[in-house]
């Protein structure tokens, strides 16, 4: 199959391009989640992105949690941010780092005004910025643009056997095209860190590699009370044939086909070294990575499933694909591309890779996913230890 | 062509049920990715669709390969063509 070289995609005012064209509605912390909803009601076309945290934060994970909310932000699968925080600095700082973009943004703080009449200021301008936005039209775009993150979920042997490794097909054909690509899940390499660790592109990239693994692993049985047998493998895991987690972590790691990463990110770190591969030290949890992914500037998201994981993300459309005949017989609503046939020896991985291409084009230039269809919105905050 | 059994490498020693599920005594055609080639083996447990069968007897202490690769221990001995699952394989991290 010959790969096209463009996309139907938003151009942004740093240069980057965006598969969705959204005016969020951010709150700084869960206090202000009621006043962000409330503004998105009153404003159709926009979104709000409740969550849980930014209260008494410090240190790293007050740092994750700016970094993941200014990233949000600057994605460019958004056009314009209202942000609405309970007071005005922690506000401010978020306001300001999105506005490095570019794009249209806006802060709003509760204290001294309330709920009401900030919603009221606040949604006043958020309709001037969605009646904007809307005039936005999608133009062509090198494929480079594209900036792919994958992460696998309710896994199970049929993962391993062809929906990962047909993402890992779609890797080899669109890494050498200037695509950025990016995989996570550090506790779900374990039992495959040694092998993971030599595919990196160079030694201080396996070197990276290790130190973030062993750092994880570390903390792991610092806090574990047995091991993590109870929840890994999942008990969808094992439903599905998984025993152990070394054979979770092969299986998991054909995502990335032959590629090497070229560096190793902080959870919600944006790339910086250019093209190519790169790995996120993220949970294995979907949503909060899929979060971090989309925090880190990633604008379209590769999701292979076998038992049926149904996560979806506000500002990311999440593409789902399964090797597993009865998931898509009993779940179909929830899979973008069906590549069961590998199984019955019907589809050799290069046409799935092929089929997976063209629904990823697909869905970059605007059709809804399923997730996005069933509404799945999923924002999950990383959090890293407990607050003060 | 059709096939029931799918094993990744040939150094492994499971193989994965692709069919919805086998049934014991079942003679089922194995196709093994890495070479391409194909192979045949009888069961002996009924091992539903995605679950792994034993390509080999395989006794406590062994290893399981998957992907030509250590994916954990063998903790109660398995005959070719048995269910090999939680039951009789741990991992070799804990």
């Amino acid at each position: 199959m010959e790969i096209p070289k463009s996309f139907l995609g938003y151009k942004r005012e740093n240069g980057r391009a965006g598969t969705r064209n959204h005016v969020i509605i951010l709150p700084v912390d869960d206090i202000s989640n009621a006043c962000a909803e409330a503004v998105a009601n009153n404003i159709k076309g926009t979104i709000a992105l409740p969550h849980s945290y930014g209260r008494l934060q410090f240190g790293a994970d007050l740092e994750l949690h700016f970094r993941t909310m200014i990233g949000t932000g600057c994605n460019p699968n958004v056009a314009a941010v209202i942000v609405i925080g309970i007071e005005p600095k922690w506000t401010k700082k978020i306001v300001d780092g999105i506005a490095k973009t570019g794009k249209p943004v806006e802060g709003f703080h509760i204290e001294r005004t309330g709920d009401i009449g900030t919603t009221m200021k606040a949604s006043k301008k958020a309709q001037e910025f969605v009646m904007w936005a809307s005039e936005k039209q999608r133009e062509e775009c090198p494929l480079s643009d594209l900036w792919i993150s994958v992460k696998c979920g309710e896994s199970d042997t049929t993962s391993g056997l062809a929906a990962n490794p047909t993402v890992g097909n779609l890797m080899d054909k669109l890494e050498p095209l200037g695509v950025h690509l990016c995989f996570g899940e550090t506790s779900e390499l374990t039992g495959a860190e040694q092998v993971c660790a030599t595919r990196g592109a160079t030694k201080e990239a396996s070197e990276k590699f290790m130190k973030t693994w062993s750092s994880y692993n570390d903390f792991i049985l610092k806090e574990a009370t047995d091991d993590l047998s109870e929840s890994q493998p999942t008990a969808g895991n094992i439903a599905g044939g998984l025993t152990t987690i070394e054979e979770k972590a092969f299986g998991n790691f054909q995502k990335i086909g032959n590629c090497k990463f070229i560096d190793v990110l902080e959870p919600a770190e944006e790339p910086t070294k250019g093209k190519g591969l790169y790995f996120m030290d993220t949970s294995s949890a979907a949503a909060e990575c899929v979060t971090l992914q989309a925090a880190a500037g990633f604008n379209i998201h590769l999701f292979p499933t076998g038992q049926g994981n149904i996560v979806g993300n506000p500002i990311e459309p999440v593409v789902k694909l399964t090797a597993n005949p009865l998931t898509v017989k009993g779940m179909g609503e929830h899979i973008d591309c069906d590549v069961s046939k590998i199984l019955s020896r019907e589809m050799n991985l290069s046409e799935a890779g092929d089929e997976l291409i063209k629904t990823t084009l697909r869905v970059a230039n605007g059709r809804l996913t399923c997730a996005e269809a069933l509404g799945h919105k999923e924002f999950v905050m990383t959090k890293l230890y407990r607050s003060a | 062509m059709a096939t029931d059994i799918i094993i990744h490498d040939k150094k492994d020693n499971v193989g994965v049920v692709v069919i919805e599920k086998i049934a014991p005594k079942q003679d089922c055609a194995c196709w093994i990715m890495e070479d391409d080639s194909s192979t045949n083996i009888q069961s002996v447990d009924e091992i539903p669709l995605g679950h792994k069968i034993a390509m080999v007897d395989l006794k406590e202490g062994d290893t399981i390969l998957k992907y030509g690769h250590d994916i954990g221990k063998v903790v109660k001995s398995i005959k070719k063509g048995e269910h090999v699952h939680v039951h009789n394989v741990k991992t070799k991290k804990w």
